[in-house]
């Protein structure tokens, strides 16, 4: 399985795991695992999801989610996984 | 599973301390494009490096949006054009229009600069390798992209003292030829003792005779990354310090062998080494002068420059050799001055000199680099300035470099401006007590003792 983390940066406001979690209902992207944290006050939330039954491509997946994360005033970015296992698990 | 920590330290060393992969280089034989007419060569060299080289930009980029981490430059390395261009090239002349073609094809590739117009003369010169180091005024001052690079040492074949004259005469032509630039001709030409045949970083990048037909070679960087770390344990111990340097080359690197897996996957090339260098930039807080005063100097250049300097390259290499299934280039810290603020701030302030730089140059990759010195610096002078850079890296088994720019015009409280990646730089002075007949003298210095191991 090929997992993509979607990081989700910003001041804290209503409806924002909501607006995410929605988009990614509407694109049938699975997600497995969700957790978030305040670092200098500001909002940190990470989803670990599942691309593979989504017909939408990571490029597409990727620049629509920097969109919305730009309507709602905060940044939301995806990456493949790999990086961070290369980095952190030896 | 990968937890939020984790994601938050990655994504802040990309975000706020500069970490990127400096430049994926696609290393190109151009030995099979020998011919003895020189259309024809420059043809086929045009041909075969637009053809290998087509997909290299987009590939950064596909890459780049995958992980979201900026990879800066994409480049490409060819054989040596003495080498390559030997058969093609009876002239200087052939050998600018040679230089105009790697020119050409870097632009149609969309690369930012194209190594390997080089030499390898350490222990002699072909009449192809004079006629292009000849010809390397004028074709640096004729084309944008295009660096050059001698190799002029060896600790197996000694130094080659008459090539060390005549570059001498050819760095100060080269200044001259492109003054109204500040002299930027220099800061694309570079001289080696101990060259590597798979060094990805320019100007002094070439694909070596004994590589593969096609190659990919990564470089990595974060100077800031490695001085965030430091900046969590100030007056710690030594151990303890290492031991930080060493966790974040690791990971550092780690991200450099995932780009260059993924890189030589998507072109189909074979993945050669990653370069474990700590490359700064003018960006602030990108800086390996800074990391020597975090650990505990006040300026670059104060006593114990030389000793931090020693220390922080060894612990890079020891955390990057594991993170990395072939490590190979220069792989160490770089400490030019025009590229690094923090360097150009020890010079300006007085801490930094160019004896002390030389010294520095025993125990880190590569050498003086990127340090604007006087224009009226004579040729024999900057020969010998090259002579001792050079006898640096025969004597310690290593790579040493020099890239001085003689800033026509210029003199000690000038500064030249080369602009994005190149930075500035405050000119320093020299000394100008004469070396004319020993750099006068014909012929090598023999190998040193050492070199006898068979």
């Amino acid at each position: 399985m090929e997992k993509t983390i979607i990081t989700v940066v910003g001041k804290d406001t209503v409806g924002i795991i909501a607006k995410v979690c929605t988009y990614l209902a509407g694109n049938n992207i699975n997600i497995l695992d969700i957790s978030q944290t305040i670092v200098q006050d500001y909002f940190n939330m990470m989803m670990i999801v599942d691309l593979n039954g989504s017909e939408k491509s990571f490029d597409s997946v990727s620049d629509e989610l920097a969109q919305i994360g730009s309507e709602i005033g905060v940044v939301i970015k995806c990456q493949r996984e790999e990086i961070f296992n290369s980095m952190h698990r030896v | 599973m990968i937890n939020i920590h984790e994601v938050v330290e990655t994504n802040k060393m990309i975000e706020k301390e500069n970490l990127d992969v400096r430049t994926i280089t696609l290393g190109i034989s151009l030995l099979d494009c020998a011919d003895s007419d020189t259309d024809v060569f420059c043809d086929r060299v045009y041909k075969k490096i637009t053809t290998v080289a087509k997909d290299l930009v987009k590939t950064g980029r596909e890459i780049e949006k995958k992980y979201a981490i900026p990879i800066v430059n994409k480049r490409i390395s060819v054989t040596p054009a003495a080498i390559a261009g030997a058969g093609a090239c009876r002239t200087s002349k052939d050998f600018v229009k040679f230089a105009k073609t790697l020119d050409a094809a870097a632009k149609e590739t969309g690369v930012n600069f194209i190594g390997g117009f080089s030499a390898l003369v350490q222990k002699g010169m072909t009449t192809a390798d004079e006629l292009l180091i000849r010809s390397i005024p004028e074709a640096l001052a004729s084309t944008d992209r295009v660096c050059s690079s001698v190799n002029l040492g060896s600790t197996k074949t000694g130094i080659n003292m008459d090539a060390v004259r005549l570059m001498g005469e050819i760095i100060k032509e080269t200044a001259e030829m492109t003054a109204e630039n500040d002299s930027m001709g220099c800061a694309k030409l570079v001289v080696f003792c101990n060259a590597p045949d798979d060094n990805p970083f320019m100007a002094g990048a070439f694909h070596g005779v004994s590589e593969a037909d096609a190659v990919i070679n990564v470089g990595v960087s974060g100077p800031g990354v490695v001085k965030t770390a430091l900046e969590q344990v100030r007056g710690e111990s030594f151990e303890v310090l290492c031991e930080t340097i060493k966790k974040t080359a690791f990971k550092i690197t780690r991200v450099g062998q995932l780009v260059a897996k993924e890189a030589s996957e998507m072109l189909g090339v074979p993945f050669g080494i990653i370069d474990l260098s700590l490359a700064p930039t003018p960006a602030i807080g990108d800086s390996v002068a800074d990391i020597l005063c975090e650990c505990g100097l006040e300026s670059a250049g104060a006593p114990g420059t030389t000793a931090a300097l020693a220390m922080l390259n060894d612990q890079v290499k020891k955390g990057g050799i594991m993170a990395s299934s072939y490590v190979g280039g220069l792989s160490g810290a770089f400490i030019p001055v025009s590229e690094d603020q923090g360097m150009i701030d020890a010079v300006l302030r007085g801490s930094l000199t160019l004896e002390k730089l030389e010294a520095m140059t025993c125990v880190c990759s590569v050498g003086l680099d990127m340090i604007a010195v006087p224009g009226d610096t004579t040729a024999v002078s900057i020969s010998g300035i090259i002579a001792d850079e050079m006898a640096i890296g025969m004597v310690n088994q290593k790579t040493t470099a020099v890239r001085l720019i003689p800033a026509a015009g210029k003199a000690v409280g000038d500064q030249v401006e080369f602009g994005g990646l190149l930075g500035r730089a405050p000119v320093m002075p020299v000394n100008t007590f004469d070396c004319s007949a020993f750099i006068g003298r014909k012929g090598r210095i023999p190998a040193p003792v050492h070199s006898f191991k068979n």
